[in-house]
């Protein structure tokens, strides 16, 4: 209850005096928890922030207020039983984590997976990275007070979470990614209506750029804070749009090619600084360029199976192990897997860009205001579901 | 202030803002329910129990700025008589008021160099 | 009968602020939901006008909660002071020529004075609610509060040197049209330095919702926490129906009943003003924040009083 520790300068007069007589230079530490149940922890997340006036001296994030065991609660179930699961733990892009499992999935039994899937499986999941990124973006908004942002970009995550339901029938869990395939074809005019949304897209994605992120307020509040150095953001293990935000030029869809990535011609958007705004930025490109690679594979696709033929209703794989990984909008997704050639899963385990970006916390906040906590926070984009799993 | 009746008016406003919210609040008493457990009055900390008493010295970094604060009131409070009386004063207070002005800016201007303005 | 008279005007101002906050949330709601590309509330009433009759009795049903932890006379005397000096300062605006609540010599300072008192009741809420979110948050609000009066008084004294009188009611009878773009500088920063003083968003810093919950008043609830919000929505109408009156001539051009209306209607343009500000620029950061005050605004207030000043002697 009274675990005020003290500034490190007299640390051991201070704990014999009481409160208020102290020396000028004993300033008591305050200590604050910010979550689990706070606007701006992105879901279940405390922080425990340990500050000297407004200044963060150190925080520390709390985990597993989320944590549900879903690796060890795949053990149980038949390979596709795990698919809706692995819907829970990334639930803001359901469909990567579907698809890394998948993946897995197909290498640990061999099974060839048909072309038109694969590319409806690019196209789904460029659509989650979208998606996703329009959550970051608006929480940037949001965590900086421009909660109008956060509305606009919601208005284009509706516009994806449309298209998905249109697919699949669900809005957050897709469940569409399946061993094999996916579990059915694009509907009629599902074609048309996601090419509208690619047109319309880029332009909207500008003019969210100009009103958040060009915003003098929101530069201000954004640039130089919570830089990562490029040499952190690979010692620590970063990825995705917070490693690229500090210059670490490494995408897996194009350093580690995997299914008909090699086909698209697109960029991949860098930071310079490394700090929130640059963050902020590579998002707002990848999203453009999530565009253009959709609306390339949707030149491409051609008709035929989306599911693989012949496959066994009860999947019983050789005993061996698997480890597969995709490129998610949080960074590099992993899942590793175990048979004993059962046909239930023996093994699961999920390397998680969440949870190794969300480590970088208190490095980023350490000097910050209290106010920087939750930009620097929102900047690196946790979703609980997959740090806590 | 024009008589009495004016005094009397303003004491009724006073009086009538400050009664208002204990009106309402006993409005609020006869018809919300009052049942206070344990970890309802518990202190809000984001659903989390609170890790030390608040009640502590704290570092304000801000405090340099209620001393130009003050500095600057009475500033500005000197300022509205000349206002005021601006028309019966003519050029020579102008000039002695703009030579105020400039030493208070001057005043302004060596707080900010020395970093005053400088949070914490 | 003087007594009586004036607390018929007292109810009567108490109730319009009451009244105006209500129909102020009202209508915030519905600015902000059309910035938002949403329909805002739509379902009581027409265009949801009547959603303010659900929402007192919501506020009113709600348990009146005072943590244990608390310094419970402060806390629960602190909303009391928050309302009143806002109330009160409303008394004298004039509405028309010769025409308010109460006539006072020194109104002007009268109405940038009072509400200051506010300060003393946040940090006593803040203090007393022994939380470590309302301490940061009472403390960002001192601060700001105190630092934005400067350039707010400094603002305003451009337009009592024009007049020669802290009158309101000489004020508005010696306005002129070409006061307005000559205090145009003025008005802007009154604007902006109002809407710190009012802790409104983006200079909502010492409730921020998403750093500090709701800072200050996190621990209130009920009809203390809409004490809160009814002196917010007090504050902003007082500060608009003052910049109209003192900024914009208030019922100028026109006179009477007429010039009342009109008078509203600057009123409520400069309110939607505050509100379009809030629903579209993120917040500042504290020290940003009081950056701003020290070193744009304040100077600025003074070089448009120097202007003003050495513009008056050859009109």
């Amino acid at each position: 209850m009274t675990q005020t520790s003290t500034s490190d300068v007299t640390p051991d007069t201070a704990e014999t005096q009481p409160t208020g007589t102290e020396p000028t230079e004993t300033v008591m530490e305050t200590v604050v928890n910010i979550g689990p149940s706070h606007p701006s922890t992105h879901g279940v997340c405390r922080v425990v922030v340990h500050l000297d006036g407004e200044v963060i001296t150190h925080c520390e994030p709390i985990i597993g207020h989320l944590h549900r065991g879903i690796e060890k609660m795949a053990e149980n179930r038949t390979y596709l039983q795990v698919v809706p699961l692995t819907d829970r733990l990334d639930y803001v892009g359901s469909m990567y984590a579907n698809w890394a499992y998948c993946r897995a999935v197909e290498r640990l039994a061999g099974i060839r997976v048909p072309e038109r899937a694969e590319y409806i499986r690019v196209i789904v999941c460029e659509l989650q990275r979208i998606a996703s990124h329009m959550m970051g973006i608006g929480s940037t908004g949001a965590d900086t007070g421009a909660f109008t942002a956060f509305m606009y970009t919601f208005a284009q995550r509706e516009k994806v979470v449309e298209l998905f339901e249109l697919l699949c029938g669900a809005r957050l869990t897709y469940n569409y990614v399946r061993p094999g395939g996916v579990s059915r074809d694009l509907p009629d005019g599902w074609v048309e209506q996601c090419r509208a949304f690619t047109a319309q897209h880029p332009s909207a994605m500008l003019e969210i750029d100009d009103l958040l992120l060009g915003n003098v307020i929101a530069r201000a509040r954004l640039k130089g804070v919570g830089v990562l150095t490029q040499v952190d953001a690979v010692a620590w293990g970063t990825s995705g749009p917070i490693a690229r935000g500090s210059g670490v030029d490494w995408d897996l869809r194009r350093d580690d090619p995997y299914s008909v990535y090699p086909r698209f011609d697109f960029s991949v958007p860098l930071g310079d600084n490394g700090d929130s705004y640059d963050r902020a930025r590579v998002r707002v490109w990848e999203c453009v360029e999530s565009c253009r690679i959709i609306n390339q594979a949707l030149d491409q696709l051609e008709p035929g199976s989306v599911q693989a033929e012949g496959l066994p209703r009860l999947l019983a794989p050789r005993p061996g192990d698997a480890y597969d990984h995709i490129e998610s909008a949080r960074g590099s997704l992993g899942v590793y897997l175990v048979s004993d050639g059962s046909p239930r899963l023996y093994r699961m385990k999920v390397r998680s860009p969440a949870f190794c970006n969300l480590a970088v916390l208190p490095l980023l906040a350490k000097g910050h205001t209290l106010s920087d906590l939750v930009v620097i926070l929102g900047s690196l984009d946790p979703v609980f579901g997959e740090v806590d799993r | 202030m024009q008589g009495a009746a004016d005094h009397i008016v303003l004491a009724a406003f006073v009086i009538i803002g400050i009664l208002f919210v204990p009106l309402t609040l006993t409005a609020s008493r006869l018809l919300a329910p009052s049942k206070p457990d344990e970890r309802k009055l518990d202190t809000y900390e984001c659903g989390s129990e609170p890790i030390g008493p608040p009640w502590v010295q704290f570092r304000i970094g801000y405090y340099v700025y209620a001393l130009l604060f003050v500095v600057f009131d009475i500033e500005t409070v000197f300022l509205y008589p000349w206002a005021v009386a601006f028309d019966h004063l003519g050029l020579f207070i102008l000039v002695e008021m703009v030579i105020f002005i400039a030493i208070l800016a001057a005043g302004l201007a060596y707080a900010w160099k020395e970093g005053a303005l400088r949070w914490r | 009968m003087t007594l009586l008279w004036g607390f018929l005007w007292g109810v009567a101002s108490v109730a319009t602020i009451a009244g105006g906050a209500i129909l102020g949330v009202w209508w915030e709601r519905k600015v902000s939901a059309r910035i938002q590309m949403r329909y805002g509330p739509q379902q009581i009433g027409p265009y949801g006008s009547l959603q303010m009759i659900a929402d007192v009795p919501k506020l009113l049903f709600k348990e009146d909660i005072v943590p244990d932890l608390a310094d419970k006379a402060v806390f629960k005397l602190a909303p009391l002071f928050v309302f009143g000096p806002v109330a009160t300062s409303m008394v004298v605006i004039p509405f028309a020529a010769g025409w308010a609540p109460v006539d006072m010599s020194v109104g002007i300072l009268f109405f940038l004075a009072v509400p200051s008192i506010e300060v003393i009741a946040i940090l006593l809420s803040a203090w007393a609610s022994h939380n470590t979110l309302s301490t940061i948050g009472g403390l960002r609000a001192t601060a700001q509060m105190i630092s934005y009066e400067i350039p707010r008084s400094l603002a305003v004294l451009s337009v009592v040197l024009l007049a020669g009188s802290l009158r309101p009611l000489d004020v508005l009878s010696a306005w002129q049209w070409w006061w307005a773009p000559l205090t145009f500088v003025g008005f802007v920063i009154y604007f902006i330095a109002s809407i710190a003083e009012m802790n409104r968003g983006p200079f909502d810093i010492p409730e921020a919702d998403s750093e500090l919950v709701a800072g200050y008043f996190a621990d209130y609830s009920g009809m203390r926490w809409a004490s809160f919000m009814m002196a917010e929505y007090g504050s902003m109408i007082a500060a608009s129906l003052f910049g109209a009156v003192v900024f914009f001539g208030g019922g100028w051009p026109l006179s009477g009943a007429a010039g009342v209306v009109l008078l509203v209607i600057k009123t409520v343009l400069i309110m939607t003003a505050v509100m379009w500000v809030k629903w579209t620029f993120p917040r500042p950061r504290q020290d940003q924040l009081m950056s701003f005050c020290w070193k744009v605004l304040t100077p600025l207030a003074l070089l448009q009083l120097v202007i003003v000043g050495a513009v008056l002697p050859w009109l």
